[in-house]
């Protein structure tokens, strides 16, 4: 008979409990390929801050013994089932508490073996930043990759890499460094730009909670220090409100719509508008219990009840929203989404959709991309997207929807799609390409009518070797637009690309001559280049355009313009760093005061939300932002299957119209 | 004063409303525990002070007398309909299983038939991640087979607030409200919103021994303890909660029984 094996623990200086703050609380997910160590990480977070109820270790000790190994296995802490202990994996995600000194974390543990994708994506979707566990020894695997991409698709920003189990590689820093390498190419090549990247080992505890004494020479932060420098997302109260109406209440003779105010604000008094209905009415009260009646506005997240002076016809699934800036009503739009059932979505499909209360019946109208999350390709069989994996689709319904596209709205801009009972699949919603259809303008000239090319876009791709694309640089000045798009110019040239740079120099000298620099004539002199470069690429040319182009809404109509075929590239230098280039000494001048209205210092500059890519250009050299954006524009550019459906043609007429 | 419990307030409010919206006939199962007397608070606040669906006690005639007193004071304040339903002896509970779980079973199994008799298609239940390692890992809208059982290992996917509401005839669902609240966001709640709450949470002088004892979480008298704490009102408690780690359910017998014993009853559909 062997003697009972002893259960090693390597001990950390351990601090003690945090109280609990009681301040707003911050949701953070822990993803990755099966095994990396995802669950152990959170154990010894939990361990090392002393955050484990009082008999824990000690529970979890004996487990071990009794099934036999000589390491204490974290991963008990989380893996509650006996199945997920039986075959050392997690099945459902969890939840778990624990604070520092700052604020109070809700920790979500992901399942990383793909056959629990689903699982994971319960826990990421309530995330509001992720932590990328990848093995120091394996490296980047399958589920690094969907996990990571699922991430930027479920549209969370605050995304960091741990390089687990670097005991396994004796913490060399080589070791680290590969693997750092190769996730950060992959997260660059979906636009992801991780905020850092630590070396851990989660068994032992090193650099989670405190340093260790094995990784001397990392001086970045802890785990704890990167939780810390996370932010919590701020309400959208400036935005259009949006009032989703859960269900109508009948108490005591009043009529009270319930719901949550999902943006903006919503105050006594507002006149509401009710999409798709579109009636109007204005909002007499807000009803809380218990009562209260200095409730006058109510704010993003809230569930409230209010009461109108009119009677409508409103029910569930009908969104309020001010009489200006309502949600735009459309019976088409495209989708970016995760598919989880079995059963494949075909096109000719008809699925239940939800976003916010609202439910409406949609057929596929065509499935646009699917794509391999592991080498981002686009897979030429496009008549399904089978489970687990992530398609790019157009949906319509018979009736008009009010639809917030998620760049504009991210609780309302994205579905949950279901089959049968079941939740299949979700999504975000994009409109690029197509009209409000609440509103269609009648054409400025009524003479105008729109000429039926003979030649289509896909005859002409043919014909070059590639499409046609804008690819629209925006940063500060400085951050490196002109310089990149000349060299990523010449690059695709030598490759063989028909290419052109508009820039201001082309452009302000003749096409634009008649404009100066007040907000309105930038605001023409963009949406002037954006139809020009869409027009070119249409023509078959890859457009780089190089404008600092400050304002969202500018670029959102450059991105109308050209519809599918844009890209926005988005330069990511911030402010502090491109004044410290200042290549043309403009920034002295603006401080001097000698130029006024200069973007970052007297005029803002608005990051883009959802950029298709984000090239860190503060911390990586010119050739490596070449080599980025070139990759980039010949995937988007690549010919792959082209349709004849025709719908190219049909997305110029809706925009038309 | 705390601010974030606005936020897990508004969210508890926006799922009950889900719930009213899409199941029923439904009801509430009221411990008359300090959990499920907040849930009964936020269903006032969801419907404005009504409470429009059936409580329901699942008795096995062993609740503590204060338990009781407590129960029937609140159903005449505050109006209540309350359905007192018995639970089956414990002779009827499977035998393999041991003694403190076998009681425990006996809230199964009278869950089972009261669905049987009322044909609810649904059941809030007050209960949250923090308490167990299981529960950790429910899901907000929590479908159960005919037979009640929890297929914890296909949960359905659940996200963006998006709840699976319906299911085939014969099954139904579990609708968890508060999973997402802490024992200290409970308390620190019922002190904000001055909830009423049973008096054996506060601690009192054990006559025997000249302890203080106090109870963490209500349970039946044979298989619930008190535990050891100077806390005698809710300022103490949350002090207490904020200070050490001892775990809640550290005075319930079965879940100490094996590694599997809870896990053995939330399968076959206890709370
Ligand atoms: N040597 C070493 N082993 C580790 C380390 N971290 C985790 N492990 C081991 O790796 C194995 C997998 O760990 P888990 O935490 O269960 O992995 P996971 O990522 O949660 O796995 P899934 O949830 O199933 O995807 C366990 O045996 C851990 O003990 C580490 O830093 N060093
Ligand atoms: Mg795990």
């Amino acid at each position: 008979m062997s003697a009972e094996p002893a259960i090693k623990i390597v001990k950390q200086d351990k601090a003690k409990r945090k109280q609990s703050t009681g301040k707003q609380q911050l949701r953070v997910v822990i993803v990755g390929h099966v095994d990396h160590g995802k669950s152990t990480l959170i154990g010894r977070l939990l361990y090392d801050t002393d955050s484990l109820p009082e008999g824990k270790v000690e529970e979890i000790e004996a487990i071990c013994k009794r099934r036999g190994t000589d390491v204490v296995e974290w991963s008990f802490v989380l893996d509650a089932f006996q199945a997920e202990r039986d075959q050392a994996v997690t099945i459902d995600s969890t939840q778990i508490w624990f604070s520092t000194d700052n604020r109070d974390y809700v920790i979500i543990d992901a399942p990383g073996h793909r056959e629990f994708l689903k699982n994971m994506i319960s826990g990421a979707a309530a995330a509001d930043a992720a932590i990328l566990v990848v093995d120091g020894a394996e490296g980047v695997q399958e589920q690094t990759r969907r996990h990571a991409y699922l991430l930027h698709l479920l549209g969370l920003q605050q995304i960091a890499v741990v390089i687990n189990k670097m005991d396994l590689v004796n913490h060399d820093t080589e070791a680290f460094e590969n693997v750092s390498r190769e996730v950060r190419e992959y997260l660059g090549s979906i636009g992801v730009t991780p905020r850092f990247i630590i070396p851990i080992s989660a068994r032992n505890g090193d650099m989670i909670a405190s340093r260790g004494e094995s990784m001397g020479w990392y001086s970045g932060k802890t785990l704890i220090e990167v939780l810390d420098s996370f932010e919590n997302a701020a309400l959208p109260v400036s935005r259009p409100l949006r009032f989703p109406v859960q269900d109508v209440y009948r108490f005591q003779g009043k009529r009270i719509i319930v719901g949550r105010v999902e943006s903006g604000i919503l105050r006594k008094g507002d006149r509401l508008m009710f999409s798709p209905g579109n009636e109007e009415a204005t909002v007499t009260s807000l009803e809380v219990w218990p009562e209260d009646d200095d409730k006058v506005e109510a704010r993003p997240g809230e569930a409230i009840g209010i009461t109108l002076d009119q009677r409508l016809f409103v029910e569930r699934g009908h969104i309020g929203s001010h009489t200006k800036n309502p949600p735009m009503l459309s019976n088409v739009f495209r989708a970016s989404i995760f598919w989880l059932s079995q059963k494949p979505l075909k096109v000719g499909n008809s699925y239940k959709i939800r976003f916010g209360s609202h439910e409406a019946m949609v057929t596929v109208q065509s499935i646009d991309k699917v794509i391999d999350t592991q080498d981002l390709a686009d897979q030429s069989d496009k008549s399904e997207v089978k489970r687990n994996t992530v398609a790019e689709v157009t949906l319509r319904a018979r009736d008009l929807l009010p639809i917030d596209p998620y760049s504009d709205n991210e609780r309302l801009g994205r579905i949950v799609m279901y089959q049968g009972y079941d939740i299949a699949g979700g999504g975000v919603i994009s409109m690029e390409g197509y009209a409000d259809q609440r509103r269609r303008k009648a054409p400025k000239s009524e003479n105008i009518h729109k000429v039926e090319h003979l030649l289509n876009h896909d005859v002409r791709a043919k014909r070059a070797g590639h499409r046609g694309g804008v690819f629209w640089f925006t940063g500060l000045s400085g951050s490196g637009k002109s310089t990149l798009a000349m060299a990523v110019e010449k690059a695709l040239f030598e490759k063989g690309f028909s290419t052109y740079v508009l820039d201001g120099d082309n452009i302000r000298h003749g096409l634009n001559r008649d404009l100066g620099f007040s907000p309105k004539d930038r605001s023409e002199n963009i949406r002037r280049i954006g139809h020009v470069a869409a027009l070119m690429a249409d023509a078959g040319l890859i457009v780089l355009s190089a404008f600092i182009s400050p304002y969202r809404a500018d670029r959102r109509r450059a991105r109308a313009a050209a519809g599918e075929k844009y890209n926005e590239l988005y330069l990511a230098a911030d402010l502090d760093i491109c004044e410290k280039r200042d290549p043309k000494g403009l920034y002295k001048k603006a401080r001097a005061g000698e130029i006024k209205d200069f973007t970052g210092i007297d005029s803002p500059y608005e990051k883009p939300e959802n950029p298709e890519m984000i090239i860190d250009t503060a911390r990586q050299d010119v050739e490596t932002c070449v080599e980025q954006i070139v990759a980039y524009i010949e995937r988007q550019v690549a010919l792959g299957d082209l349709s004849d459906d025709g719908k190219d043609k049909e997305q110029v007429l809706d925009y038309v119209v | 004063m705390y601010k974030y419990l606005d936020e897990l307030e508004a969210k508890s409010i926006y799922i009950i409303r889900e719930a009213y919206n899409r199941v029923d006939p439904m009801c509430m199962l009221w411990s008359i525990g300090k959990d499920s007397t907040a849930l009964l608070w936020l269903v006032r606040k969801a419907f404005l002070g009504r409470v429009p669906f059936p409580l329901v006690l699942l008795d096995t005639g062993m609740e503590m007398q204060e338990v009781y007193d407590f129960r029937d004071n609140l159903i005449k304040e505050w109006d209540l309909n309350c359905i007192n339903h018995m639970c089956p002896p414990e002779e009827d509970m499977d035998q393999t299983l041991p003694p403190a779980t076998r009681s425990a079973m006996r809230k199964t199994e009278g869950l089972k038939s009261l669905l049987r008799e009322h044909n609810f298609k649904g059941v809030i239940a007050g209960i949250r991640r923090d308490e167990q390692g299981l529960r950790a890992k429910e899901r907000v809208f929590s479908p159960r087979t005919i037979d009640g059982n929890w297929d914890f290992k296909d949960q359905p996917p659940e996200f963006w607030d998006q709840y699976k509401t319906e299911f085939p005839e014969g099954a139904h669902l579990r609708i968890h409200p508060i999973l997402h609240w802490t024992e200290l966001d409970i308390w620190r709640y019922t002190q904000r919103e001055n909830i009423p709450c049973c008096e054996l949470y506060f601690a009192r002088k054990d006559k025997k021994t000249g302890k203080m004892m106090r109870y963490r979480s209500l349970g039946e008298k044979n298989i619930t303890f008190p535990v050891e704490s100077p806390a005698s009102n809710i300022e103490e408690i949350i002090h207490e909660l904020e200070t050490t780690n001892t775990s809640e359910r550290a005075g319930r017998s079965m879940d100490k029984e094996t590694e599997d014993s809870f896990e053995r009853l939330r399968a076959a559909g206890y709370m």
